[in-house]
């Protein structure tokens, strides 16, 4: 079992008829995933057509999923109605929403995370690349692709990534890959401020999954989210864990392209979260490069196989 | 449907975590005077002020102001203003000044001249407009912030006894006398704990009605206009019952500006780097740093780790500079020529790692882009992902002086050695 989505979820993708949403919703047709509904107000009836592919528009999140039975929804639409579109999807009762977008004013995610308290979907982003959980095929072709990443560098396996950063991510899935080290899945979890799904709930996924060996995390300065994860893997969790924090020679105050990644307080620097990552039995990255390989460190100590 | 539990409401309580501050998101700053004028509008009390961007105006803009104690304030983004050193050697960019007469003779020692502050770097920045404003009496000096708790993804007001002072230091020294109201966003701020909020203030009577209203306009020009933050340092109270706000530092969440045209106008592109604008113009997201190794890399997480790795080798990076998931090879060029203009630079590291992008596309342009600015600095690329076979052929075969990285490392130890 991989986590959140499987090669046999059924996903919808809200502003398929756009630029951006039409080309990756593509990329994922191509990658196998099941994509069955495309959600563009107004063209419901059109359908998205690509290759042998012919995949049907609806106007409303709830008359697309009650048509397909998809529960997973991806969001390209535009940031001034990224917010309403993510409550469409808690409203159809999904699983899950992953927001892609980036650039959603502050005020409306506030709005939006206060009316998700107590629903039943699961929101992962905004502002990420989103989610993979690689197949079988050749270079992991038949796997579930929601959002942007590049599907052909993974490959399918045991190890659970989780960051903030798309290109990061990459690198980790690049350098795993490369060492013929598989993945479960892998989780952008986005570099907004203010996000549904954070690195603890995803690390608890992680560790409750069995086919799950072993985890790499990949967090930034900024926010204690890195911090409340490592704690709790200290506590809770017996598979070896790499981490790397992304922003240590990043000047205190200045946002470095990534929304949440500033230097706030004395709490949230790079050195900080690294000694607490140490504190917490985690295999340190020193470098970028070293992500793979901290991993493999981590998991001879333990006496686990990735492979 | 939409679920909405019942309201969570957290009194005021003594907190050792500041939340994030300054704040946490893409912003833009406005100048003091700008800030209480949206204060005044909201119904926040500010002493009477007026402003002057000319000797020849300085007599007209005072003409406003009753006879009596003045302030003379310099305007520019940076804080710690009061402490600053004019690069003419006067000091101070705030004064309090007896009369208007010496109010008027004290403008003409700040406008127009470089004001350098704890915040400003080195080169300062040029005052262009000052503000003068009745010296209000002063019986007391609290602090006054409200901004967003990055853990609860709420908005929080932070409040003290402490006015005037740096409040990290008080968050660090006396944590007792800092308190933090965190507010429902589906229900806004309620009186209870502007109620509960100023009876730990220590404020009641006259005070506590006028700090109430305050605090409750306060909430709602940070809501209203998408601040990101509102720091009023100090807010003060004053002998006949007053509650003001003396200062005011105000931003806006730059991805909401859109629907607040009126915030837009009251940008200043004086008070930012003209690299950093030519950068945004191309999407490109730039920030100049002090070292002597420019980079230019894809994605805001990869690029702070460039810089990281860079320092981890021993060199010191110029620039964090991300050209985004789809860099095109105008964007390429205009980057080149960003980083060219850093006289610092003595190196370039160039990393990308093309997941959809094909890496052939991202050669090209770098090939046209240095073909373009005629570059004399060495340049390390380092290129993987899709198509990177093509792509490093394409780099080789240029005929170009550039050198080839496998990995981040291998890239970086290039790049730090050949700078050395």
């Amino acid at each position: 079992m991989a986590i959140l989505i499987t090669p046999e979820t059924k996903i919808i993708v809200q502003g398929i008829t756009g630029d951006f949403g039409g080309r990756h919703a593509k990329l994922s047709l191509d990658y196998g995933t099941q994509v069955v509904a495309g959600v563009t107000p107004g063209k419901g009836g059109q359908f998205f057509e690509y290759g042998a592919h012919k995949v049907p528009i609806y106007n409303s999140v709830a008359d697309a999923a009650k048509a397909t039975g998809a529960t997973v929804s991806v969001i390209f639409v535009p940031p001034p109605f990224a917010a309403d579109a993510i409550l469409e999807c808690v409203d159809a009762g999904l699983d899950l929403a992953v927001a892609i977008t980036e650039g959603i004013p502050i005020k409306d995610m506030i709005r939006v995370k206060r009316a998700m308290t107590g629903a039943k979907t699961r929101l992962v982003g905004p502002n990420c690349p989103g989610i993979v959980t690689p197949g079988t095929g050749k270079d992991s072709f038949g796997g579930c692709r929601i959002g942007i990443a590049p599907g052909y560098i993974h490959k399918k396996g045991h190890v659970g990534v989780v960051s903030r950063s798309g290109t990061l991510t990459y690198e980790a899935v690049f350098q795993l890959t490369s060492k013929n080290i598989g993945q479960t899945t892998c989780v952008g979890i986005g570099g907004d401020p203010v996000n549904g799904t954070n690195h603890l709930d995803v690390i608890k996924l992680f560790n409750a999954d069995p086919e799950t060996h072993g985890i790499i995390l990949i967090g930034e300065i900024g926010g204690n989210a890195e911090v409340e994860a490592a704690r709790w893997i200290k506590a809770n969790c017996k598979k070896p864990v790499a981490g790397f924090i992304a922003g240590a020679t990043a000047p205190a105050g200045r946002r470095m392209g990534h929304a949440g990644a500033i230097v706030g307080g004395a709490e949230d620097t790079a050195a900080a979260k690294i000694a607490v990552f140490k504190e917490c039995g985690i295999e340190v990255a020193a470098t970028p490069s070293d992500m793979a390989d901290a991993l493999l460190r981590a998991a001879k100590a333990k006496g686990v196989t990735l492979t | 449907m939409l679920t909405t539990p019942g309201p969570v409401f957290v009194r005021a309580t003594p907190r050792f975590i500041l939340p994030d501050l300054p704040t946490n998101f893409p912003r833009m700053n406005i100048h003091e005077y700008q800030a209480k004028a949206l204060f005044e509008k909201f119904g926040v009390a500010v002493p009477k002020g007026t402003t002057a961007t000319s000797p020849e105006t300085f007599v007209t803009a005072l003409g406003a102001l009753p006879e009596g104690p003045t302030m003379v304030k310099s305007q520019i983004h940076a804080g710690g203003r009061g402490k600053g050193t004019f690069t003419n050697g006067f000091k101070g960019g705030v004064k309090f000044c007896k009369t208007k007469a010496d109010a008027l003779a004290m403008a003409g020692n700040m406008l127009g001249q470089t004001l350098v502050t704890a915040q400003t770097g080195p080169a300062g920045r040029k005052v262009q407009t000052i503000y003068f404003t009745v010296a209000s009496d002063i019986k007391k000096e609290y602090y006054l912030a409200i901004l967003l708790d990055r853990a609860t993804s709420r908005p929080v007001i932070v409040a003290s006894t402490e006015g005037g002072m740096d409040i990290e230091t008080v968050a660090h020294d006396t944590p007792e006398k800092l308190f933090k109201v965190l507010i429902d966003p589906a229900y806004g701020i309620a009186d209870f704990q502007i109620r509960d909020l100023i009876t730990k203030l220590g404020l009641a009577g006259a005070e506590a009605k006028n700090a109430a209203k305050l605090i409750r306009n306060l909430y709602t020009m940070f809501w209203e206009t998408d601040a990101a933050m509102v720091e009023v340092n100090p807010l003060i109270t004053t002998p006949t019952g007053e509650v003001l706000a003396l200062d005011a530092k105000v931003s806006f969440d730059s991805n909401a500006l859109y629907r607040h045209p009126e915030i837009v106008a009251l940008r200043d592109l004086n008070e930012e780097d003209p690299k950093e604008i030519e950068a945004s113009k191309y999407s490109l997201s730039y920030i100049a740093l002090d070292g002597n190794i420019a980079c230019l890399v894809n994605g805001a997480g990869l690029a702070m780790s460039t810089m990281d790795i860079i320092q981890h080798f021993g060199g010191t990076p110029a620039n964090f500079l991300d050209v985004g998931g789809g860099a095109s090879k105008d964007q390429v060029i205009a980057a080149f020529k960003i980083i060219l203009g850093d006289p610092n630079v003595k190196g370039i590291l160039v990393n990308i790692f093309g997941g959809i992008m094909d890496c052939n596309v991202i050669a090209t342009g770098i090939v046209e882009a240095v073909k373009e600015v005629g570059l004399k600095l060495p340049l390390v690329v380092r290129l993987e992902g899709n198509n990177v076979v093509a792509g490093k052929a394409t780099l080789a075969a240029s005929g170009l002086a550039l050198v080839s990285g496998d990995t981040m490392a291998d890239a970086a130890q290039k790049i730090v050695k050949l700078v050395a």
